[in-house]
């Protein structure tokens, strides 16, 4: 059996709203079918007040083993390093060290989303809470733990990204994590599951047609590719959203909105409106990750030139106007 | 007189704690804390506006839609415009998902598992609370996960991705349904109307939505709703955490014809709803300033966390007085017979209207695909402008949500924002006056030993509180 507990700190709990829709099966069974079973979970476990601060501080004192530790959410530091924007209730001690103390009794340790993983949301404007992540802050290595910290397996904290995370990347790094499938090399420069973050949100999005001809979408709604007007940075970003998608059938580009880089520290920090596309001299600045400047451009120019009229009527389209020409067999 | 500490507060959305002075039995007086400190508000300040639709739906995994909702309201309000009709109808079915899905989580996650605790053994239904609601591995909770799930299929075609999308705008959705779309609608539709008959209600919905009297929905008796009422009846729940009677709606799903569940206030009867009469009191939160309207709040922690403020959360009050948000609110501003019946109950009330609106809101959401038009248009857009004022209203699962923007050289000058459970939960005010969850468990039973008393966890639950969103 493979015995986890699960802390929210600072965020919006909907890493765990999101894991109650994995589906083929439920996150419930899913889980309890590999013998993977929360000790505690806040949103789920019966034991409230006196029961779950017994059991945590069983777990704190190492009298109560515990193989993976997921936090979801930043750590609050605040206000001037006390830890007080976080107390956990009925204990009076900040989360952050209750935190500290379960890590260091974990066999593993997974950062359940963006903000656990860099700060993500909660570090925001001007990250009134001093949050940050558990062993990032942004982008630098070191956040609640220090760079060099490693749990009981060996490995660093597993930042399992996502604004939210997709339930499929939580339960299988469990799955693996539980079969000791896990490795230093499975994860990435940032630390994160290359199980999915190998690939690129644009991987499977489907607005590639319009990409191909840089036939891009005016406005939120229109068909067209988002990167070139609306922000859209999905050829950047890491994640199999449009190879598996969400909810059933969705995924941000194809819901009609562009991709915003949430598997990515400091993605809530644009420096620019999540929804426009900052240019220099009308030309939008970001390239497609591993696209040579000069090529981009010149091909951008190029396919631009190239676009037949059925993709460049339909990208400034909310539906498809112009049909695909039919061929007949030859 | 002794004092109990209750927390972590578990099965509630966020951290909450409660603490309870108790004297021959009973809860004397109770101070609620929100212990998470955010600053949503003050991460919005400077921003471009549009930016607060990605932003405030991340206060919260859970009333994510909710959240987008207001912000794009109170940005059309700031532009001047509405959306399309067919974008609002889309908006509002995206919408009426969460809030079903959050009504369907509630019942079986958070508030049923408490009833199969030990203490309850010797009970008739005991030993059928605990086959359906055991905590995770209930059967009734893996059913629930798994039509909730699949609920969410239509948030996902509509609006990619649940939580935290950005289809809602405001001039209405990113995405334009077409007819095979509006027919996959239906398909996820009738398979949880389905779900909703053949195993929470036991019986055709019509049939609960029909009932008008107490004494009938104590006699449902099918599904596990009448599992919930036969508890309710044994353990006396409708005595237990009655509220002030008092209660707040701004409105949910607004279309072309007004909200769909009406807007409005009520204190023994129905009262205009006046949100110029809102302010928030900060003399027991850890804010400093004074006290105000949102339009010209601010929110600045006092870091020293210093005395008589217990609590991070504003207390908002209408007129002066505190309001209960939430679906019995909602159903007794509409004017739902039942929910009249039920008004200034207490935990019977609170879950029996949200278990009324699961089934009114199914058949809202069948009326709104059935008049989806795939032909029309869902979106139109508008440049934010320089400068503006703009207030978003609400109804969240959980009650009415508020958010109030002001826009100044084509930045975010100030957002405020005022949750549900900030009024249910809101600390005392400068008059000494508890907030609504406060008042509730003054009275509460308390047993020799409890340490986390029982009837305190109903009580609290029963409001299905939303802590991400209280704070922010």
């Amino acid at each position: 059996m493979t015995r986890v507990i699960w802390l929210q700190a600072a965020g919006c709990g909907g890493c765990t709203m999101s894991l109650l829709c994995a589906e083929n099966p439920g996150a419930i069974d899913l889980l309890s079918d590999a013998g993977i079973r929360f000790l505690w979970h806040p949103a789920l476990s019966l034991q409230s007040g006196e029961e779950a601060r017994a059991l945590l501080q069983a777990v704190a004192d190492g009298q109560e083993p515990v193989d993976i530790l997921c936090v979801e959410g930043a750590i609050a530091r605040g206000p001037n390093g006390t830890g007080r924007f976080q107390m956990l209730s009925g204990t009076g001690r900040p989360l952050m060290d209750w935190v500290r103390d379960i890590a260091a009794r974990a066999t593993h340790v997974v950062a359940v989303g963006s903000c656990a993983a860099f700060g993500g949301v909660t570090a925001a404007g001007g990250n009134p809470s001093d949050a940050v992540g558990l062993q990032y802050e942004g982008a630098h290595p070191g956040g609640l733990l220090p760079p060099d910290w490693r749990s009981r397996s060996g490995l660093p904290v597993i930042n399992v990204a996502g604004c939210p995370t997709h339930p499929g990347w939580v339960t299988e790094t469990l799955l693996l994590l539980s079969a000791g499938a896990i490795g230093a090399g499975d994860l990435d420069g940032y630390r994160r599951p290359r199980f999915y973050a190998d690939h690129l949100v644009h991987h499977g999005c489907p607005k590639n047609e319009f990409y191909e001809y840089k036939a891009s979408a005016r406005q939120l709604s229109d068909l067209g590719c988002m990167m070139e007007n609306l922000g859209c940075v999905g050829t950047q970003a890491v994640g199999d959203c449009n190879i598996r998608p969400w909810n059933g059938e969705g995924s941000c580009t194809r819901g009609g909105f562009p991709c915003i880089n949430c598997t990515a520290p400091e993605f809530e920090e644009p420096r620019h409106p999540f929804t426009e596309t900052p240019k220099v001299a009308g030309i939008p600045v970001g390239l497609p990750t591993d696209m040579p400047k000069a090529w981009f451009m010149a091909l951008a120019s190029l396919s631009k030139a190239a676009t037949p009229d059925r993709i460049g009527i339909n990208a400034v389209s909310d539906r498809v106007r112009v049909p695909p020409t039919l061929r007949k067999p030859k | 007189m002794t004092r109990l500490v209750v927390g972590p507060f578990n099965r509630v959305e966020g951290d909450l704690e409660v603490t309870l002075d108790i004297a021959e039995g009973q809860v004397r007086a109770a101070r609620v804390n929100a212990p998470l400190y955010r600053g949503f508000e003050r991460m919005l300040e400077g921003r471009d506006p549009r930016d607060a639709l990605t932003i405030t739906p991340r206060i919260c995994g859970i009333c994510s839609i909710s959240q987008s909702a207001a912000a794009a309201r109170a940005l059309a309000s700031a532009m001047g415009m509405t959306p399309t009709p067919q974008g609002a109808r889309v908006a509002a079915l995206i919408h009426a998902v969460e809030n079903a899905a959050d009504h369907l989580t509630h019942f079986h996650l958070f508030f049923m598992p408490d009833f199969t605790r030990p203490v309850y053994a010797g009970h008739g239904w005991h030993g059928r609370v605990i086959d359906r609601f055991t905590a995770i591995d209930g059967s009734a909770l893996r059913a629930a996960v798994a039509a909730r799930a699949d609920l969410l299929h239509i948030v996902g075609m509509l609006a990619g991705k649940w939580p935290h999308t950005l289809a809602i705008q405001p001039g209405g959705v990113t995405r334009a349904p077409g007819p095979r779309d509006k027919a996959r609608l239906a398909v996820s539709l009738r398979a949880f109307r389905r779900y909703l008959e053949e195993t929470v209600f036991g019986a055709p919905l019509e049939e609960f939505v029909a009932l008008s009297r107490i004494d009938d929905l104590m006699r449902w008796g099918r599904g596990d709703v009448g599992l919930f009422l036969d508890i309710a009846a044994d353990l006396g729940l409708d005595g237990m955490g009655r509220g002030s009677g008092r209660y707040l709606s701004f409105g949910a799903y607004p279309v072309d014809a007004g909200p769909i569940f009406a807007a409005g206030a009520w204190d023994n009867g129905p009262r205009p709803l006046d949100t110029a009469a809102i302010r928030e009191d900060l003399s027991h939160a850890w804010m400093t300033g004074t006290e105000a309207h949102p339009s010209e709040g601010r929110t600045e922690p006092d870091t020293t966390m210093s005395d008589p403020a217990y609590s991070w959360c504003k207390a908002p009050r209408l007129a002066g007085r505190s309001m209960e948000t939430g679906a019995l609110a909602r159903q007794v501003v509409d004017g739902h017979p039942l929910a009249r019946a039920m008004a200034g109950g207490g935990v019977l009330a609170r879950v029996a209207a949200r278990l009324l609106e699961l089934a009114r809101t199914q058949i809202v959401m069948e009326d709104l695909v059935a008049g989806i038009d795939p032909g029309a248009t869902f979106m139109h857009s508008a440049p934010a402008p320089r400068e503006g004022t703009g207030e978003g209203l609400v109804e969240a699962a959980r009650g009415a949500l508020g958010h109030w923007l002001r826009i100044a050289d084509g930045r975010i000058a100030s957002y405020q924002i005022i949750a549900p459970t900030t009024w249910n939960f809101s600390p005392r005010d400068a008059a000494g006056i508890p907030g609504p969850l406060e008042a509730a468990l003054e009275g509460a039973p308390v047993q020799d030993g409890e340490t986390t008393p029982v009837s305190v966890q109903h009580i609290v639950r029963s409001f299905d509180p939303c802590m991400v969103c209280t704070v922010h």
